[in-house]
C-alpha cells in the first residue's frame, strides 16, 4: 500500500513536470522541470530495486546531460523567446492525437494481463550492483566495448562540429 | 506491491508527451529534451520488466541507452551551436534551406 502511494506521487510529479517541460516558453524553465523529472524517475528506479541505475540516472542525466543543455541554452541567447510562437500551427491536432495514442495504449494495457506478474511472489535475491557488474563484464562485454567507442565518437564529433573553422589549418 | 501495468501506463504517458513535444514545438532545445523524455520512458519500461521478470538484461540495456543518450546529446548540442551560428536562429521551421 505504501509502495502504491509512493509510486502515485512519483508518477504524478513525472507526468506534470513532463507536460511543463514541453509547454514552457523559456527553455531554462524547461531544463529545470526536466531536472525535477529526472530526480523522480530515479525515485521510480529505486522503487524497482535498481539502486545502481538510480545513481547513474542522477549522475549522468541530471549531472552531465542536463548541465550541457543548460550551458548551450544560456550560450545561445533567448531574447526572441518572449515574442516567438512556442508551437507550430498544428499543435492542437498533435495534442489530440497524443491523447488518443495514450488512451489506446492505456486501454490495451488495462484489458490485457502480463504473464510475468505472478512470478513476483517469490523474491529472488541478487539484483544488486555486483550481479549487474558480473553480467555486464561477462555476457555483455562486447556491447560494453562498443558503447565505449560510441562515447569516443560523441566526444570527437562534438569537438569537431563545434570548433570554429580557422584559415591556417 | 505496485502492479506492472502501472509502470507501463506511466511509461506510455511519458512517451506520448515526448512525441507530442517533438512534433509540435518550434524550439530545437525543447525537441531534444522531448527525445530525452522518450528515452526515459523506454528506460522505465525496461527496468520495470527487468524487475518483474527477475532478469538483469533490462538493467544492462538501460546502461547502454543512457550511454547512447549522452553521446547523442553531446553531438546534437554541437549541431545546434553550429546551426545557430550559421543561420542565427534556433527555431526548426526557419531552417528551410532545402525547401524547394
Amino acid at each position: 500500500m505504501i509502495n502504491k502511494l509512493i509510486f502515485a506521487y512519483f508518477a504524478a510529479v513525472i507526468i506534470v513536470s513532463a507536460v511543463l517541460v514541453i509547454t514552457r516558453r523559456n527553455p531554462v524553465h524547461s531544463v529545470m522541470f526536466m531536472l525535477l523529472l529526472f530526480f523522480h524517475i530515479a525515485g521510480v528506479f529505486v522503487l524497482l530495486n535498481a539502486e545502481f541505475l538510480a545513481a547513474v540516472q542522477l549522475i549522468v542525466y541530471a549531472g552531465a546531460i542536463l548541465i550541457l543543455f543548460l550551458f548551450v541554452v544560456i550560450l545561445l541567447s533567448v531574447e526572441r523567446e518572449a515574442q516567438a510562437a512556442r508551437a507550430n500551427r498544428f499543435w492542437p491536432w498533435l495534442a489530440g492525437f497524443g491523447v488518443i495514442i495514450a488512451g489506446e495504449i492505456a486501454l490495451l494495457v488495462l484489458r490485457g494481463s502480463f504473464p510475468g506478474e505472478g512470478r513476483l511472489a517469490v523474491k529472488v535475491a541478487g539484483a544488486g550492483v555486483k550481479e549487474l557488474g558480473v553480467e555486464l563484464y561477462t555476457k555483455y562485454l562486447v556491447p560494453f566495448e562498443i558503447a565505449s567507442v560510441i562515447l569516443l565518437v560523441g566526444l570527437v564529433g562534438a569537438v569537431m562540429l563545434a570548433k570554429k573553422k580557422t584559415d591556417n589549418r | 506491491m505496485v502492479p506492472l501495468s502501472w509502470y507501463v501506463l506511466l511509461s506510455a504517458a511519458l512517451f506520448t508527451i515526448g512525441v507530442v513535444g517533438v512534433l509540435s514545438r518550434r524550439n530545437v532545445f525543447i525537441i531534444l529534451m522531448s527525445i530525452e523524455l522518450m528515452l526515459n520512458a523506454a528506460n522505465i519500461n525496461l527496468i520495470a520488466f527487468s524487475h518483474y521478470l527477475q532478469n538483469l538484461t533490462g538493467q544492462i540495456f538501460v546502461i547502454f541507452v543512457i550511454t547512447v543518450a549522452a553521446a547523442e546529446a553531446a553531438v546534437a548540442l554541437a549541431l545546434i551551436i553550429l546551426l545557430a551560428r550559421n543561420r542565427g536562429t534556433v527555431y526548426v521551421d526557419e531552417f528551410n534551406l532545402l525547401k524547394g
